[in-house]
């Protein structure tokens, strides 16, 4: 990021944290966990320990950082390097994020500014104006997409809460503070499990892998007893709801399957992934060592907060996360695709200057789409 | 701990309960000198070497304190021939031998107990395959109705490590916070760790010295370990997906057809023989050894006239999910390659 943008930004940084401290605090059993954090234009420091939540304002003041992290493990020596660390137990965490639920509306607020010459495109095939075809990805978030993130939210809490019984109580939903939710249950029955064993879990609730078996269909006799019934707990019963829609239409439906044979249900449970499952990002929970983003600090891609969501239906991350100030800032915004911000649309500006509230301004130069005005 | 009547004790002699058996008993080290014992040590000796040919043992729990007895004196005549092939062979048997106990006991449970003839004697079975599998790997089995069910996050700990689809949690009846499963089932979800546990306590033991007696069968049992060592010839430059396989069958569990199939003509490749490669299928659960032998010359190609047949490619491998690729791995095709491409540092 070019300089002049790194001190406004960081400025605006600066003043959140100072004026909201009650935001932001060191999760329990801060003396095991590990903290990280990234400052503009360089590299992670991570491997560090906090004491408390003075600490952490020191921290933040001083080192005005762009992002903030901290393990979901815990160690007996969270400040040494990966392997003397001693591993724990880590919290279990869940990554929803817009981007990956390749949704209609995406194309109507992403744009791709060109590597050589930075000018935004509405296309990623040539640039406009210099001919280069290497871009960078450039998108911002809209309703449609936080609200479909959400179903994904609602659908993960029911396996959560019905399936793996873990108490409502000790799931907080963060919005992530750029496109999505992150997930975060601490204390549960769950905390032990490894790397694989995670794994097998993210398979789970994102239903995958799963045999044709399972649901009662074999390659050789398949016997109508093994059928799921709508009324089934768990996978077996959510998967009837979905194949039967109704309890008069199964002997019907279980018809046509046996008739369609093995592979044809077979490939039927592979798209039920993208309906049923939930989409979750299974890198983020089988990542036992992970540092992430700490509750209440500003995420660097957009400048707005991971915030928690006491009333995800109501959460409206546009404003309710969008904290900085709203001082009148003159900026230059390259801006093909329009958003909106506390209630307000901007775009599209192409090569305009403009003035606008702090926080778009912020959010305008984290995503790559404004300079500050000269 | 437990506690146990003696014939549950017979069933699990791994116990820490048969310290306290062996201390009622006023049994000593010194006494074995006495020729009385050659029985049991004879039958000590025999049980161990029915463990070395991946057979399991079938015992005799009418007759307690000699199933008790020969176990701890197998322990010391392998303690004493201080041979760890011998050790992992005999705890891998005793862990199966112990395997059929659980799974009865664990049965019992889900039949109606009151038509059972001898009420008491079953009742104890049930609650030492509860007690074992919950004191000594922490997994509390429940009942619901007539099924079996475990914690999701103690069924996670150990089958997510099993490679087989069937085992995925999304392929289990999972219903509020639980795993349904079959008392075979759970008995195969803790068999690696009754076997390592077994193997700790013959690791743990101390002998302050070796009875006259025993010394003819220690012998023995040294000569007969140096004739196993070479025979399965294992080797470090093995691609991740060979050395996964032979593990996977030295641990005694099931090795899939198409795992055997891939160790078998890898094997063939690097030129070992038929009768070299036979003796790694041995701690297979199904193992026959007519039937190894027949599949293995149809593979080779040296029965009838059937087609010698090649190592499938890594990416047939993956698709099978038998493959565990590190960089060394780079840029092959086939496992038979691994190791053979030098990284060419221009
Ligand atoms: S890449 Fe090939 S050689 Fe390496 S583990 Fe996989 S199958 Fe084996
Ligand atoms: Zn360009
Ligand atoms: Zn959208």
């Amino acid at each position: 990021m070019h300089e002049k943008n790194v001190n406004f930004v960081e400025a605006a940084l600066k003043e959140y944290y100072f004026s909201n401290f009650e935001l932001i605090h060191v999760p329990s059993r801060t003396s095991e966990r590990e903290f990280g954090y990234q400052k503009f234009n360089s590299g992670m420091t991570r491997h560090l320990t906090i004491k408390n939540d003075k600490d952490l304002h020191f921290l933040l003041m001083t080192q005005v950082p762009s992002d903030v992290y901290c393990s979901n493990a815990c160690y007996s020596f969270p400040n040494l390097p990966m392997s003397e660390k001693d591993w724990k137990e880590a919290d279990l965490i869940f990554d929803i994020d817009a981007k990956d639920l390749k949704l209609e509306c995406r194309k109507d607020h992403t744009c791709f500014k060109c590597n050589s010459c930075q000018s935004t495109n509405e296309q990623s095939t040539k640039c406009v104006k210099c001919n280069s075809d290497k871009f960078d990805i450039i998108s911002v978030t809209c309703q449609n997409c936080i609200s479909e993130a959400k179903k994904e939210v609602k659908k993960l809490i029911q396996i959560l809460t019905e399936d793996l019984v873990i108490n409502e109580e000790k799931i907080q939903v963060y919005f992530s503070g750029n496109e999505g939710f992150h997930v975060n249950i601490t204390n549960s029955d769950y905390q032990i499990l490894d790397s694989r064993e995670r794994a097998d879990l993210s398979d789970y609730i994102m239903f995958n892998g799963v045999m044709p078996e399972t649901l009662g269909v074999s390659k050789q006799n398949n016997s109508k007893m093994s059928f799921p019934d709508i009324g089934e707990r768990g996978w077996r019963g959510r998967a009837a709801k979905e194949i039967f829609g109704s309890k008069s239409k199964r002997p019907k439906i279980i018809q046509e399957i046996l008739s369609g044979g093995y592979s044809a249900f077979q490939s039927r449970l592979e798209e039920m992934r993208h309906t049923i499952g939930v989409r979750i990002d299974p890198k983020v929970t089988m990542d036992v060592h992970r540092i992430f983003r700490l509750g209440g600090s500003i995420n660097s891609k957009s400048g707005l907060s991971k915030i928690l969501c006491k009333d995800l239906e109501n959460f409206d991350p546009f404003s309710d996360a969008c904290l900085l100030g709203d001082e009148k800032v003159e900026i230059l915004a390259n801006c093909p695709i329009s958003f909106r911000l506390k209630n307000k649309k901007y775009g599209p500006y192409v090569d305009e200057t403009i003035s606008v509230p702090k926080h778009t301004a912020v959010y305008m130069i984290c995503k790559g789409l404004a300079d500050v005005a000269q | 701990m437990l506690q146990l009547g003696i014939k549950e004790l017979a069933k699990y002699p791994f116990l820490a309960e048969t310290g306290d058996y062996l201390r009622d008993k006023g049994f000593n080290l010194e006494q074995l000198s006495d020729p009385d014992w050659k029985p049991v040590i004879e039958k000590a000796y025999g049980r161990i070497i029915v463990a070395t040919t991946g057979q399991i043992y079938g015992g005799d729990v009418e007759n307690p304190d000699l199933e008790i007895l020969s176990f701890v004196i197998a322990i010391i005549l392998l303690k004493s021939a201080g041979i760890s092939t011998l050790n992992r062979r005999f705890s891998l048997a005793e862990a199966r031998r112990a395997e059929r106990y659980l799974e009865q006991g664990l049965n019992a449970l889900q039949k109606d107990r009151t038509i059972l003839e001898n009420l008491k004697l079953k009742e104890e079975s049930i609650q030492s395959s509860l007690k074992i599998v919950q004191d000594l790997f922490s997994v509390r089995v429940e009942m619901e109705d007539d099924r079996l069910k475990i914690h999701i996050a103690d069924y996670l700990k150990r089958a997510a490590h099993f490679n087989e689809r069937e085992w995925k949690l999304v392929n289990r009846r999972v219903e509020s916070g639980y795993v349904y499963l079959s008392s075979h089932e759970i008995v195969r979800l803790v068999r690696k760790e009754l076997d390592v546990y077994i193997n700790s306590k013959i690791q743990s033991v101390n002998i302050s010295f070796i009875p006259e007696t025993f010394r003819e069968r220690v012998g023995d049992l040294v000569l007969l370990a140096k004739k196993f060592s070479t025979v399965v010839i294992v080797s470090s430059d093995y691609p991740p997906c060979i050395k996964h396989a032979i593990e996977v069958l030295d641990r005694g569990e099931n090795l899939p057809h198409s795992g055997r199939f891939m160790l078998a003509t890898y094997l063939l490749a690097k030129g070992q023989t038929i009768e070299q490669i036979a003796p790694l299928f041995k701690n297979a659960p199904d193992y026959n050894e007519r039937i190894t032998k027949y599949q293995l010359e149809h593979i080779a190609g040296s029965s009838g006239k059937a087609t010698k047949y090649s190592c499938p490619s890594c990416e047939k491998l993956k698709s099978e999910n038998l493959c565990f690729a590190i960089p060394e791995c780079d840029g092959i095709i086939n496992p038979v390659q691994f190791g053979t491409r030098r990284k060419t540092n221009a």
